[in-house]
């Protein structure tokens, strides 16, 4: 297996600590991620760690006998030692308020510290949790729900133990995850885990099963919104994600894992000591080893050899080992470093070797866009709602996130398009049916598409001299308008001349590019054409004569000439009631070459009254 | 009123220099005379305009139109006159020909169109004589024009023939780019297509030939194949046929060319051959159009390749389902486009527009063409100003407008803006110049505010 394969890797950096032993207690503390190294009860040094804190805590504490538990408050700021099962000693003195009280007889608890809910076991057989939630310093009573065991136990002894129940939040979303070792249809075998929604309000509902296909022991972790489950027999994980489609019966989803089973990434113990003592290479850690612990959501600590892991998710392996791009799409786009993995998707789609399909790229385009359109919108919403006055510091306003799924045009065109354009070997009409598919997904989702992504269309037909395709597109407006595309027609125009009439059309339609309009006719000498249509628009009493003038003298055209000098005569008249020009219209040589060529007569004589 | 339509070539002697003669009844020696006539005349005028030859011969009874496609080949068309019957004071009828009707523009265009048509489905006359000589090239015209000229009629050609334009689809931007994917799906699905065109209602949305190609195949769509097929879907005999067919979505796409019946095995998959690119890389096409509901396909694939059976099966199963769901598209997407901008509501005014550049045509004169006439909702007379102002527009560069006062009540107003061309017809009794320029204008901004179109 090569180390392209796996999908799950421990991090880099682990939390090391003094591994358990028999005068070394280890403890960890979920709710602030912390290792306690209790040696000899305390009284020679307890060493705190955690993955965020990379300066142990270290104190001394007086041997008061075993100790139970172990933990610090919020922000470090008390310690609390339980020694016996019904104390709890705060090594300062301090005062504690009972809020209240629940009388419920408990076989276990759990608390979740990202939910602030705990969850307690309750009944005979274990099953029905009883889950309480704390707020600013309340405790709320949400509805109890029940776990359906696999099947009617004969016994009535305790049969859901804690082992089997995870808390864990997973898409914003706080579920209980239930291992159930056998499922409940006797036609399918194999464990699952069951997935209880438990929302804040209303009552816990089972939405997912996810199909482990395998018996054994088993242990959950929650990464990057997916849960991993290890497989100790097989020393293989699984991945799932609710967010995939799956089969819903009506009431349930059922999953099947992502990808393949693989085991996580083979791991090298840096040996530690002085780096000129060791000359030792490297120890392979012995991965799922049964002295492993795993804590949600994303925790494994091996108290033997005196590690704390997050474990991560690989995205870049995946990419191989899911064949389905829609769906690897929609895997990759909810992962939270996906950005550059789903580029690279995109440019791997498009390559000589693995092209995909037009449906297939169709699919991952319009997945893209489709998340690029909700951010575009509720970045919409949240100017608008700005704008109509509402303050930044309202709680129902908040500025939307820009996650690494949302893939923007530029995005595609720095990373993916502009580099596939450029590649040789590529044949030109899988060039354009890209680009156009790019191009119609953005418009199915009413995004407006960028001028540059147009101009690409626009090179690329260019290139390989398909110029009747181009003013096809043109024709039906499929490449936008705008001035720097015109300005592009133009100077299409010596290769292909129906492009000046399109540079034209385009102009005009903008409709605040009627100064480019007059050059572009005055360059091709068109000053009669130029002038009507200045006229047409009513700007012709502030245009300037010379301008006119000029171009009308390069055409060699007398007649031309006469024409456009009498136009201005005339405007003169009307503006200022002479037809003569004032000095600062600088047109004195064309008075001078107007004499010339039809007579002083022939000039405007001021209308006398 | 076609006389004669013959083609020689200079590069045979004697009887060889006949390639073509119709009508072929007429006896050798006069067919020699006249060919050798046409000869003498072209070869005349030429020594006083060698690179533009005569096109037209006008005598009292006939008009002669020549023209040289290539090199040294030519065709001849001759069209008579038109004849008033005349009583004369003693009460004999007296035949005066109307040397004045006819519109050179008109006939000398159709005689090129003679020529494209040919050439699509023949390739060149100098590609015939490289592989079979004089004898294969005259076969081939034979075949071709035996056929053809029952099909051409001279009575009904007008303007619209000098444009030979294409009347495009109106569309919006997000169903023309439906359209885009589907074709390039399509043509990545069958991968020996090497061009796709694609038509609704006989109107072209797209065209992977090139215009020259797509001009002509356009002609040969929209007033031969398509006609051909409207009486059988007028009777309904095109409900879906494949509804029978397990697992296959129900569709209602087939053949216009190849295979009626796809169950049939015997069915042959005989499609017509289309020349293409002849000035450079002369590419040999079968001609493959497929059609659903409105929507109209033409796929074409090398001649080199022979389509099986199987291969019109595949096509079949894959374009079907998906050029039906596309057709209904496009026929919904067009009636929202047409409510919304209201265009059933404005007034009807009688024009014909055409660009130069795009061969883009649009006529609310003609009604819809049959495969015999060309209906028009004017008079012959107003058609034949039309005429007049663009061959006055064909003689200038610069942009030119027109209005002319006709008999009855007509004003006809022709405008050229650059490339384009726009001819109005307006029935305004007591109108005058200034109203009429103001109606024009105001069809201007209603029709064509999108275009850089002077005022």
């Amino acid at each position: 297996m090569g180390e392209e394969d796996y999908y799950l890797e421990l991090c880099e950096r682990p939390v090391h600590f003094e591994k358990a032993n028999p005068v070394n207690c280890v403890f960890f503390d979920e709710a602030n991620k912390q290792v306690f190294a209790v040696r000899s009860g305390g009284a020679t040094g307890v060493v705190v760690k955690g993955p965020e804190d990379r300066n142990p805590i270290s104190f001394r504490m007086e041997d008061k006998g075993e100790v139970k538990c172990i933990k610090f408050s919020l922000e470090n700021k008390i310690l609390a030692v339980q020694r016996t099962s019904k104390t709890v000693v705060l090594p300062e003195k301090r005062n504690l308020k009972l809020l209240k009280s629940q009388n419920i007889n408990v076989n276990w608890y759990m608390y979740c510290p990202e939910g602030a809910v705990i969850l307690l076991s309750t009944t005979v057989l274990g099953n029905v949790l009883q889950p309480f939630y704390f707020r600013a310093g309340t405790m709320s009573k949400l509805p109890k729900f029940e776990i359906e065991l696999p099947a009617v136990p004969k016994s009535t002894k305790l049969n859901l133990s804690e082992r089997d129940i995870a808390m864990a939040t997973i898409y914003g979303q706080l579920y209980v995850l239930f291992l159930r070792h056998h499922s409940r249809t006797s036609n399918s075998t194999g464990a699952e885990v069951v997935l209880y929604h438990l929302p804040r309000e209303g009552a816990c509902k089972k939405t997912h099963i996810l199909k482990l296909s395998r018996t054994g022991k088993f242990a959950l972790n929650v990464v990057d919104n997916l849960v991993v489950v290890h497989h100790q027999d097989t020393e293989t994980s699984v991945i799932f994600d609710i967010k995939l489609r799956g089969e819903f019966d009506g009431t349930v989803t059922f999953h099947h894992p992502v990808l393949p089973a693989r085991s996580i990434q083979p791991y090298q113990i840096p040996v530690a000591g002085p780096a000129p003592v060791t000359s030792q290479s490297p120890v392979p850690c012995k991965l799922y080893s049964s002295s492993w612990i795993v804590f949600q959501p994303d925790i494994i600590i091996s108290a033997s050899q005196g590690y704390l892991w997050n474990l991560q998710v690989k995205l870049q392996p995946i990419v191989n080992l899911l064949p389905d791009k829609g769906r690897l799409m929609d895997f990759l786009l909810q992962r939270k470093e996906c950005k550059m993995v789903i580029l690279s998707v995109c440019s791997q789609m498009l390559s000589e070797s693995d092209r995909a399909t037009l449906p297939v790229i169709a699919t991952v385009f319009d997945k893209l866009n489709h998340e690029y359109k909700k951010y575009l919108d509720a970045e919409q919403s949240y100017t608008m709602a700005l704008e109509a006055g509402q303050s930044r510091s309202s709680p129902l306003l908040k500025r939307p996130v820009r996650t690494q799924a949302v893939i923007d045009q530029s995005d595609m065109y720095t990373h993916v398009l502009s580099v596939f354009t450029e590649k040789k070997d590529m044949p030109h009409k899988f060039v354009i049916a890209v680009l156009m598919e790019y191009i119609r997904s953005l418009n199915q989702f009413q995004i407006t598409v960028q001028h540059y992504l147009h101009e690409l269309v626009i090179k690329t037909l260019v290139q390989h001299n398909l110029f009747y395709m181009l003013h096809q597109f043109l024709q039906y407006h499929v490449l936008s308008d705008s001035k720097p595309l015109a300005c592009l027609l133009l100077s299409l125009e010596s290769f292909y001349p129906p492009a000046h009439q399109l540079s034209l059309d385009m102009l005009k339609r903008l409709s605040t590019a009627n100064d480019e309009i007059v050059e572009v006719l005055l360059s091709k000498h068109q000053v009669l054409a130029a002038l009507r249509f200045i006229r047409g628009i009513g700007g012709h009493d502030n245009i300037s004569a010379r301008k006119f003038l000029d171009a009308a003298k390069q055409t060699e055209d007398n007649m031309l000439f006469y024409t456009i000098f009498r136009f201005f005569e005339q405007r003169n008249q009307r503006l200022r009631g002479n037809p003569n020009f004032t000095p600062g219209e600088h047109c004195e040589e064309h008075v001078a070459f107007f004499k010339q060529v039809f007579g002083d007569q022939a000039l405007m004589r001021p209308t006398t009254f | 009123m076609l006389l004669n339509l013959l083609s020689f070539t200079c590069k045979e002697a004697e009887e060889n220099k006949i390639l073509f003669y119709h009508p072929n009844e007429v006896e050798k020696n006069e067919k020699i005379r006249n060919v050798g006539l046409c000869e003498a005349i072209v070869q005349f005028t030429r020594t006083f305009s060698p690179s533009k030859p005569a096109k037209s011969l006008h005598t009292q009874k006939n008009r002669q139109f020549f023209n040289e496609p290539e090199e040294n080949f030519w065709m001849v068309m001759v069209v008579r006159n038109p004849i008033i019957e005349k009583q004369s004071k003693d009460g004999k009828p007296i035949v005066e020909y109307q040397e004045e009707e006819l519109l050179d523009k008109v006939y000398s265009s159709v005689l090129q169109q003679c020529y494209s048509m040919y050439k699509l489905f023949n390739g060149t006359f100098l590609r015939a004589m490289e592989d079979g000589g004089v004898k294969l090239l005259k076969e081939r015209l034979e075949k071709f024009f035996h056929r053809y000229l029952q099909t051409l009629h001279l009575q009904s050609c007008d303007l619209l023939d000098i444009f030979g334009g294409i009347s495009f689809f109106p569309l919006d931007k997000m169903t023309y780019l439906k359209i885009q994917s589907f074709i390039n799906r399509m043509e990545e699905s069958l991968s020996i297509v090497k061009y796709t065109a694609f038509l609704y209602n006989d109107q072209l949305i797209w065209s992977g030939l090139e215009q020259d190609d797509m001009r002509i195949l356009y002609k040969y769509l929209t007033t031969s194949l398509f006609p051909r097929h409207i009486e059988p879907e007028l009777a309904g005999r095109d409900s879906p046929v494949r509804a029978e067919m397990p697992g296959n979505l129900q569709h209602y796409g087939r053949f216009l060319t190849g295979p009626l019946n796809l169950n049939d095995p015997e069915a042959k998959c005989r499609f017509p051959k289309i020349f293409v690119n002849t000035d450079d890389t002369y590419e040999a096409l079968h001609l493959i159009v497929y059609k659903a509901m409105s929507a109209a396909v033409c796929f074409m694939i090398d001649a080199s390749v022979q389509p099986t059976l199987d291969f019109c099966r595949r096509l079949d199963s894959i374009v079907g389902p998906q050029l039906t769901v596309l057709a209904s598209d496009i026929c919904e997407q067009f009636n929202v486009n047409k409510r919304m901008s209201g265009s059933e509501k404005e007034p009807q005014f009688k024009f014909i527009y055409f660009n130069h550049m795009n061969l883009a045509e649009k006529s609310t004169i003609h009604m819809r063409k049959t495969p015999s006439v060309s209906l028009t909702s004017v008079h012959p007379d107003l058609m034949k100003i039309l005429g007049d102002i663009n061959s006055d527009f064909t003689r200038v560069d610069e942009d030119e407008e027109v209005i002319v006062k006709a008999m009855s009540d007509y004003w006809v107003v022709g405008k050229k803006s650059d490339q384009r061309e726009l001819y109005v017809i307006l029935n305004q009794k007591n109108a005058n110049l200034i109203e009429v320029n103001e109606e024009v204008k105001k069809l201007c901004a209603t029709q064509f505010n999108n275009i850089f179109f002077l005022d």
